[in-house]
C-alpha cells in the first residue's frame, strides 16, 4: 500500500515513497515501483481538502465492492440506490468503472449528459432524490472504448469527489469495477479522511468466486473498510412454470422436440393446481452459502436494462425483489446501528 | 479528454515520443521503458506459433474457464522460469501459481505493478522449442493490462481476439468497447461468442414450489409434478430438459451486434451447471462426457477459431508474423 512504508519489492536502500527522492536517486534504479514514485505526488495531497469539503454535506458513503466480474454488483447498487430513493433519502450515485459503466444504462439515463453549474458539476437525477455521476455521461460515443492507465482512471475519480456538487445527501453509493488495483486503492485514499461506512461485496455461489469474495475481505480489512457484509447473487434460477420451455430429444437423430404445451395440458387436466408454481434451479455450484442470498431472476435483469427499479411498477420482479429488500433494509440497520454507537 | 485514446499506430516505436503523448502520465515511463529483466519478448514468441488473446471488457462472462492447480512456478536457471504443466501439450502461467501465501491474499497492485509482472511472463517464461498457440486470459475492461500486452506483442503478431459475452444488453454495451479497442489497436477480431445463452437442464435437476401467497413461505411439489406426468404421460419424463432464457436476449444477443459490427459470431454456449463444475475441478469439460449440454457447442467454435487462424495463415503464405 502506498502509505509511506517501504514496499516489500523495493531496492536494498529504497528512500522511502514519499521522500523526495523517491524514484529518483541512484539507488531507486531498477526498482519495479521506481516509475510510481518518481511521479507520485508526496506529502499531503492538496484534493482532499476540496474533497473532504464536498463530502461534509453526505451523511454516509457506501462502497459496493466485488472481487469477480459479472456476479451482479452494478445491478445491485442501481437496486440499492432505488431503495434507498425510495425510503425517502437523498442518494447520490457514483460509477467508478471507468472501463465499463454501467449506471447510465441501469437508471435509465442513457443519452444524458453533465452540466455544470458554479457549484460544479452536476449529477443526472433519476428522482429529485437520486442523482447519478458516471464516465458514461461524458462519452460522445458509448461503444468507444475508454483505454485508459490506471493513473487517468484516478484522476477522474478524483474528480468525481472534489468537482462533482451532491448536494446534502444522506448516502453515496460507489459502484466499484471489479478486483482490487487502482480504482479501490484511490478511493479508498481519497476518502480515508472522510470515513467510508463500510463495503458490501457481492458475489455468486461457485468457489471461484468465494476466492476472489475473500480477497475482497481481506482488501477491506487491510486498508479499514468495515464490511457490511456479503450478497450472495444468482443464488440459483427461480422462474414461473410459464418461462420454462420443456425440449425432448430425439435421441436417433440429437434433434429436440417442444414439448411444453403437453407438460402444461397434462398439468392442467390432471393437477390444476400445479400450474402456477415456481422451477427452481441451481445453476452455479454452491459451495456451502453462508451468506444473504438473492436469486437468479430474468425479471431482475430486465428491470435491470430498462433502468427500472425491481420494486415499483406491477412487482414483476417476485422472486428477486423480497430478498434484496430485506438485504437492504438490513444495511440500512447496520448503518444506523453504527451511527448510534459513535454519538 | 480523448488525446491519449489515439493510441500511437506502432506502439513500440512512438509510445511516450509522439504528439499525443504530451502530459500524458506514462509518458516517461513509455519513452524509458521499465526494466524487468530477460530478454525481449520478440525472442521468446519466436518459438510460439499462434497468440489468441480472450478479451470480453466486462466481467464474468465466462473467459477463464479452468482453474489453476496448485504448484509454484520452478525457477529453471537455464532457460527462465518453468510454466505448470496440466499435461505434456499444455502448460499453464498465473499470478495465482507464484503466490507462496494463502489463496486469501489479495493483489492490491496500481497498474505499473501490472504491467511489470506481465512483462515479466512474456520475457521470462521460457514456453519451450515449439508452441502453437499462446491463448492469454485477460480481465475485465481495456486498461493497464491490456494496453501493455498488445504493446508487447504486437510486433510479434496476435492472430486475434476473442471476445466472450452474455446475451443481455448491458453486456454487449461492453462488447462493443472491446471491438472497437481491437479496432482501434489493430488487433483482428476471431469472433464473439455468447456465453450462458439459456439455462438447460435436466428435468430431474428441477425443483419444483408452490407458494403460499398468505404465508410467503413456499412448498416442495416436485414430486406431485413428477408423479402427475408420469401417471398420465410418462413419455414427458424421458429425455426431457427443461431450458429457460436466463439472461434477456430481447435485443438480439451477439449475433445481431456482430452483424452490425462486421465481426464474426462464434456461436452460443448455453449455461451448463456442469461446465461449471468442470471447470472448478480443473477439468476438460470434452472428458468424461458430462458437459453434454455445453460440450458440443465449445467445440464448434473452438473449431471455428482454428480454421480462420489457419485459413489466415494460408493466405499469407504462412509468415503469419511481421519480422521483427
Amino acid at each position: 500500500m502506498e502509505n509511506g512504508e517501504i514496499p516489500e519489492n523495493a531496492n536494498e536502500h529504497c528512500p522511502g515513497p514519499q521522500s523526495e527522492t523517491a524514484g529518483k536517486s541512484d539507488s531507486c534504479a531498477g526498482c519495479p515501483n521506481q516509475e510510481v514514485c518518481a511521479t507520485a505526488p508526496k506529502g499531503p495531497d492538496p484534493d482532499l481538502v476540496a474533497i473532504a469539503e464536498r463530502m461534509s454535506t453526505v451523511k454516509h458513503k457506501i462502497l459496493v465492492l466485488s472481487g469477480k466480474g459479472g456476479v451482479g454488483k452494478s445491478t445491485f447498487s442501481a437496486q440499492l440506490s432505488f431503495a434507498l430513493a425510495g425510503m425517502d433519502h437523498q442518494v447520490g450515485l457514483m460509477d467508478i468503472d471507468i472501463c465499463g459503466p454501467s449506471m447510465p444504462k441501469m437508471l435509465g439515463l442513457e443519452g444524458h449528459e453533465i452540466h455544470q453549474s458554479n457549484l460544479g458539476w452536476s449529477p443526472v437525477y433519476v428522482e429529485d432524490n437520486l442523482g447519478v455521476m458516471s464516465i458514461g455521461f461524458m462519452l460522445p460515443n458509448s461503444d468507444e472504448a475508454v483505454v485508459w492507465r490506471g493513473p487517468r482512471k484516478n484522476a477522474l475519480i478524483k474528480q468525481f469527489l472534489k468537482d462533482v456538487y451532491w448536494g446534502e445527501i444522506d448516502y453515496l453509493v460507489v459502484d466499484a469495477p471489479p478486483g482490487t488495483s487502482d480504482e479501490h486503492i484511490s478511493i479508498v485514499q481519497y476518502l480515508q479522511a472522510t470515513g467510508i461506512d463500510g463495503a458490501i461485496i457481492v458475489t455468486t455461489p461457485q468457489e471461484v468466486s468465494l476466492i476472489d469474495v475473500r480477497k475482497e475481505v481481506s482488501f477491506c480489512k487491510k486498508v479499514g473498510v468495515p464490511v457490511l457484509g456479503v450478497v450472495e447473487n444468482m443464488s440459483g434460477l427461480c422462474q414461473p412454470l410459464a418461462d420454462v420451455t420443456f425440449m425432448k430429444v430425439q435421441s436417433e437423430l440429437g434433434l429436440s422436440v417442444d414439448v411444453t404445451h403437453e407438460v402444461i395440458s397434462c398439468l392442467r387436466k390432471n393437477a390444476p393446481e400445479l400450474v402456477n408454481v415456481l422451477a427452481y434451479s441451481e445453476v452455479f455450484d454452491r459451495s456451502g452459502g453462508g451468506a444473504e442470498n438473492c436469486s437468479f431472476d430474468p425479471q431482475l435483469c430486465k428491470a435491470a436494462e430498462q433502468g427500472k427499479s425491481c420494486f415499483e411498477g406491477d412487482n414483476k420482479c417476485s422472486v428477486s425483489a423480497p430478498a434484496l429488500k430485506s438485504i437492504i433494509e438490513k444495511v440500512v440497520a447496520l448503518i444506523k446501528d453504527e451511527d448510534g454507537a459513535h454519538q | 479528454m480523448h488525446g491519449d485514446n489515439r493510441l500511437p499506430r506502432s506502439l513500440a516505436e512512438t509510445a511516450g515520443k509522439s504528439e499525443s503523448c504530451a502530459g500524458c502520465p506514462n509518458q516517461q515511463a513509455c519513452a524509458t521503458g521499465t526494466a524487468p529483466t530477460g530478454p525481449d519478448p520478440a525472442e521468446r514468441m519466436a518459438t510460439v506459433k499462434h497468440k489468441i488473446l480472450v478479451l470480453s471488457c466486462k466481467g464474468g462472462v465466462g473467459k477463464s474457464t479452468f482453474r489453476y492447480m496448485r504448484a509454484k512456478h520452478a525457477k529453471n536457471n537455464n532457460f527462465g522460469w518453468s510454466p505448470v504443466y496440466v499435461n505434456d501439450n499444455l502448460g499453464v502461467v498465473s499470478i495465482s501459481l507464484m503466490h507462496s501465501e494463502s489463496d486469501d491474499e489479495p493483489a492490491i497492485w496500481r497498474g505499473p505493478r501490472k504491467n511489470d509482472l506481465i512483462k515479466q511472463f512474456l520475457k521470462e517464461v521460457h514456453w519451450g522449442d515449439h508452441i502453437d498457440y499462446l491463448v492469454v486470459d485477460t480481465p475485465p475492461g481495456t486498461s493497464d493490462e491490456h494496453i501493455t500486452l498488445v504493446q508487447c506483442l504486437l510486433d510479434t503478431g496476435i492472430d486475434g481476439a476473442i471476445i466472450v459475452t452474455t446475451p443481455q444488453e448491458v453486456a454487449m454495451a461492453d462488447v462493443r468497447k472491446g471491438v472497437n479497442f481491437c479496432k482501434k489497436i489493430g488487433v483482428s477480431v476471431l469472433g464473439v461468442v455468447e456465453n450462458m445463452s439459456g439455462l438447460t437442464q435436466p428435468l430431474s435437476d428441477v425443483k419444483f414450489m408452490k407458494l403460499t401467497t398468505e404465508t410467503g413461505s413456499s412448498v416442495d411439489v416436485t414430486q406431485d409434478m413428477i408423479s402427475c406426468i408420469r401417471e398420465n404421460a410418462p413419455e414427458l419424463l424421458d429425455g426431457v430438459f427443461a431450458w429457460s432464457q436466463v439472461f434477456d436476449s430481447s435485443g438480439g444477443g451477439a449475433e445481431r451486434m456482430c452483424e452490425e459490427m462486421g465481426v464474426p459470431f462464434l456461436g452460443k454456449v448455453p449455461l451448463d451447471p456442469q461446465l461449471g463444475r468442470a471447470a472448478e475441478r480443473g477439468k476438460s469439460c470434452f472428458e468424461a462426457n458430462k458437459c453434454s449440454v455445453s460440450a458440443p457447442a465449445l467445440k464448434s467454435i473452438i473449431e471455428k477459431v482454428v480454421a480462420s487462424i489457419k485459413m489466415k495463415e494460408d493466405l499469407s503464405g504462412g509468415e503469419n508474423k511481421e519480422t521483427p
